[in-house]
């Protein structure tokens, strides 16, 4: 109770101070609010985690009811990752803000919406009542526009955030139904309403009711077909918020998943299945897309709906594991999917970080422009680097901690249930493997077109490294990535109260008991494995180092096959190099390409433009709007700009609305005259 | 441990006895054995030359690259008896560990800022990319075969018995053999011996590197060759007493090495365009052996 309204009053008195005070201590108010209230939060998490419980009710209002506070593991886990990014994001974001101190009340905005997204993200974990719910989601939703929408006089800004409420605001009319459901079967907003409600529904009802959250949260989470607000969102918002939010912010989505997998009972298979077969759609969209993107931060954007593939890989295995009550399933599955959540957020929003560097040092995304970048800025490019690896989910970093869950859980799956079964998790294994080695394609791509080579174009100004106010808040990060990467075990053992809510859904025996424990030895072995290929990898070169420091070294110009001019023109462009899979991948994308070939005898210059479309896009929302706004324009002719005619209309509508009780009444004698007939 | 050695040893005269295969197939006398490694010995005692757009990636990306490929051979069993490493699921291990040298040789690749290495670079990623799934359905499907998810029960448990059995062995083979070739870059895929930059895989990612590295990658491709060849030796070694599978191992990699450098002599290149293709292929000779699983296993239900 004292901590809800000490957290309450440093939100408030944050929000409240921010409008009246200098630009230069607005940020760092922000940062001192965020750090204070995630510690606080954070403690309350890590004493959940530890095996506590905490339920309060609070007396509400007459309109909401009880507000209940439900306090447990898997609130936890997401409180304590969600409040580590906000807080990186924040000290990221205070060195980032600095070149744009002269917008004074935009930055007041800004920082007053990062505080309330912080606190709303931080509510909507721990709350069960569904009104306050959706106040807080729809707040949280909001203030994420306002800081998306800080470049707001760029007319790609405005659009990408019109089209983020637009899109935001479906997920809660879909919230909104299934709240709404069950609140006027039960008369209540508490959520364990919806645990007895589901219970009495048949297994066809409860199914779609779930799938009502589920397509809600969808919407937030980015699962493909509901992505189309993300790739635009990303790009368009400040580096930090583009990482907060690819981060944590589409993470309360798979948090709200799992509450829900919590609270409704269904046929668990089924719900299994269907939620495996969306995340690998997915993740291999997700991916196939992100490699032809020529802007940084909409490739990374993708990779953003990537790895929500993978995280309800995770979590589609663990329902299926649920569903046929096999203990290491729905262990692994969910260890792997929550464990992923945490690392995507970490990777993800260190890649954002880094892109935020690149872009204050060049002023451009454009990855066809960039190169060279690692002599000039090595810091942001090991971190960059790091990131990349970890979410390739390569060894020894933490992506490859998550994604070996996963993998085990499908390898074990296999070893159990129907041909049905058996097919979808081979598929999915095939799905992961593709996603894993298309990621390493879009990610050597991007590294070695942004980072490495030359410069592929002329700055003005040539980049310089970051200033260390940045580079510590990312190098916090890439500590916890090398951390979960070394020492899984731990991190896994941080997991166990989460995944009891889950495993408590099962009838248990002794022998399925010791494969869980199992579990965490084989990740006490990947995490000695880790530090072995780092030990080893430092002796050899090492070795390299004692050998090669005697011998002669010459320094010359890259092979070019004898020629010597310009080559910086003549490198690999990003293009090019993925220029064999676009042509692969061709038939299943929409990709539009312009060209003009160089012809004739004296050639005059040539070009060839390629724009990746997101194929989804066009046939769910372009195509519909373009056939509703072709119906719509049918009724163009009453709008004709004739003053006599708008007149006409406000007196036929007058005389309408008047006129229609009378005319009901007729109607009503009418029909009773001839009832009587 | 046992495996760690052998295959160390049998990498060094594995490359050399497909050149040797290949030279008295073209009728010509051709170097020993031991050529190819007394040219990585030759390469480890020279000085180095960079170039100048290089930056630190390409001095460290071949010692991850050696390190990555020494780490998945300590993964490979050898029979019954485990690898240095082993753990449930560690074939997931052996190949992104893989993933990670690739990676690495591909941005030095990258970091030349050369356009025949860039080229090379782009083949390499997507090539490899096609090549994991054919490897992981396999790993699958043996998983589901025998119950158990590491190298070495995996190995340790399987047994030929019935007649489909033998087919599965046999594809199998074929799909590690394959997938050996487009690891290592060799004929179908990619031409070691071409000269020119532009029909170039894996060669042409490595025009830049020198002395002690350029030596390090060109032993790297002699150790993978030995471990995938090691990994088929597996498949035939079942619990057998060392003094039987030792013998077994070296006669499946001398064998092994002759039909690659056969292979090398009679087959030519495939386009360039449709490896891609040819690449995925391999993966639904994997389902293949899945279902065949699911026959001997009677799971057709």
């Amino acid at each position: 109770m004292m901590m809800t309204i000490t957290y309450f009053s440093i939100v408030a008195a944050g929000i409240l101070l921010i409008p009246f005070i200098r630009v230069k201590w607005k940020g760092i108010i922000t940062v001192s609010v965020v750090i204070v209230n995630a510690v606080l939060a954070g403690w309350l998490a890590v004493k959940v985690l530890t095996g506590k419980q905490f339920d309060f009710i609070f007396y509400g209002t007459p309109v909401t009811g009880d507000i209940a506070v439900r306090i447990d593991a898997l609130s936890g886990w997401f409180i304590l990752l969600i409040n580590f990014t906000l807080v990186t994001g924040a000290l990221y974001g205070l060195q980032y803000m600095k070149s744009y101190r002269k917008q004074s009340s935009n930055i007041t905005i800004h920082c007053i919406a990062y505080l309330l997204t912080q606190s709303m993200l931080t509510i909507i974990c721990v709350v069960q009542n569904a009104l306050v719910f959706l106040f807080a989601w729809e707040t949280m939703a909001l203030s994420v526009a306002m800081l998306i929408l800080f470049e707001h006089y760029k007319p790609d800004t405005i659009k990408a955030g019109i089209n983020y409420i637009i899109q935001s605001h479906l997920c809660i009319v879909f919230l909104s139904l299934g709240f709404i459901w069950v609140a006027s079967r039960t008369n209540s907003y508490d959520f364990n309403a919806i645990s007895n409600f589901s219970s009495t529904l048949s297994s066809f009802a409860s199914m779609a009711l779930f799938l009502c959250f589920f397509i809600g949260f969808a919407f937030k989470a980015g699962f493909v077909p509901f992505h189309t607000w993300l790739p635009y969102a990303h790009p368009a918002a400040p580096s930090h918020i583009s990482g907060v939010m690819s981060g944590v912010v589409i993470k309360i989505g798979i948090y709200g998943i799992l509450r829900m997998i919590l609270l409704i009972k269904t046929d668990y298979t089924l719900l299994g299945f269907i939620i495996l077969f969306i995340s690998i759609v997915s993740g291999v969209y997700g991916v196939m897309l992100a490699i032809l993107q020529h802007n940084l931060k909409k490739l990374l954007a993708y990779h953003s709906i990537e790895n929500i593939g993978i995280i309800g890989i995770g979590i589609g295995l663990g329902t299926i594991g649920i569903g046929t009550n096999n203990l290491l399933l729905t262990t692994l599955g969910f260890a792997g999917g929550m464990l992923h959540v945490l690392n995507h957020s970490l990777f993800k929003s260190l890649l954002f970080y880094g892109a935020g560097n690149v872009y204050q040092a060049t002023h451009t995304m454009n990855i066809e422009h960039l190169g060279g970048i690692v002599k000039r800025m090595p810091h942001t490019s090991i971190l960059f680097l790091v990131a990349a690896l970890a979410i390739c989910g390569l060894p020894p970093l933490n992506g490859f901690v998550s994604e070996f869950l996963i993998y085990s859980g499908l390898f074990n799956g296999l070893k159990t249930g129907n041909m049905v079964s058996m097919l979808s998790l081979l598929i999915s294994v095939f799905g992961l493997v593709i996603i894993g080695g298309l990621a390493l394609l879009c990610f050597t791509k991007a590294f070695g077109a942004v980072f490495l080579g030359n410069s592929r174009h002329h700055f003005p100004h040539p980049p310089t490294e970051s200033s260390a106010g940045k580079l510590i808040p990312m190098y916090m990060v890439m500590g916890l990535i090398l951390a979960i990467g070394l020492c899984p075990n731990f991190f896994l053992g941080m997991l166990s109260e989460p995944l009891k809510l889950f495993t408590d859904k099962l009838s248990l025996s002794a022998e399925a008991a010791y494969t869980v424990t199992n579990t965490g030895y084989t990740m006490m072995y990947i995490g000695w494995c880790s530090t072995g290929l780092i030990v080893l990898t430092g002796i050899i070169f090492f070795i390299r180092k004692k050998i090669t420091a005697q011998k002669s070294v010459a320094i010359t110009p890259t092979w070019s096959c004898g020629y010597v001019g310009n080559t910086a023109k003549m490198q690999y462009s990003a293009s090019s190099f993925v220029r064999t899979y676009r042509k692969l991948a061709e038939p299943l994308l929409s990709i539009y390409k312009k060209k003009k070939e160089i012809k004739g005898i004296f050639p005059r210059d040539g070009w060839r433009e390629t724009h990746p479309y997101d194929i989804v896009e066009e046939w769910l929302i372009d195509i519909p709007l373009k056939q509703i706004k072709y119906f719509l324009g049918k009724f163009r002719f009453l709008q004709n700009g004739m003053i006599q005619m708008y007149t006409l209309y406000g007196i036929v509508f007058i005389i309408l609305v008047l006129g229609l009780p009378f005319l009901y009444g007729a109607i009503k004698s009418l029909i009773e005259f001839l009832n009587q007939l | 441990m046992i495996s760690f050695i052998l295959i160390i040893l049998a990498s060094i005269f594995f490359t050399g006895i497909i050149i040797r295969t290949k030279s008295i197939v073209t009728g010509r006398k051709g170097p020993g054995i031991f050529q190819p490694v007394k040219d990585v010995i030759r390469l480890w005692k020279k000085g180095a030359v960079y170039s100048k757009t290089t930056s630190f990636i390409f001095q460290i990306a071949p010692s991850i690259y050696f390190a990555s490929v020494l780490m998945a051979i300590m993964v490979v069993p050898f029979g019954q008896y485990k690898g240095i490493i082993s753990f449930e699921g560690d074939f997931v291990f052996f190949a992104y560990v893989l993933a990670l040298g690739k990676f690495f040789s591909i941005i030095s690749a990258l970091d030349t800022g050369s356009s025949f290495e860039g080229m090379g670079a782009s083949r390499e990623a997507l090539y490899s990319m096609f090549a994991e799934p054919a490897f992981f359905i396999l790993m699958g499907s043996f998983a589901l075969l025998t119950g158990k998810t590491s190298f070495q029960e995996i190995f340790a448990s399987l047994h030929f018995g019935s007649s489909i059995s033998y087919i599965l062995g046999v594809l199998a083979t074929f799909v590690l053999a394959m997938i050996t070739m487009v690891e290592n870059s060799r004929m179908p895929i990619d031409d070691p011996k071409t000269h020119l930059e532009l029909t170039m895989v894996h060669e042409v990612m490595i025009l830049d590197n020198s002395g002690f590295d350029l030596g390090m990658i060109l032993y790297a491709t002699n150790l993978k060759f030995a471990m995938y060849g090691a990994l088929i030796a597996n498949l035939f070694m079942g619990s057998f007493p060392l003094y039987l599978t030792i013998p077994i191992f070296f006669g499946i990699q001398i064998l092994f090495a002759i039909a690659v450098g056969l292979l090398e002599s009679f087959t030519a290149r495939f386009r360039m365009n449709h490896n891609a293709q040819y690449i995925f292929v391999l993966s639904s000779v994997s389902l293949l052996i899945f279902f065949g699983v699911l026959l001997m296993l009677g799971r057709f239900n």
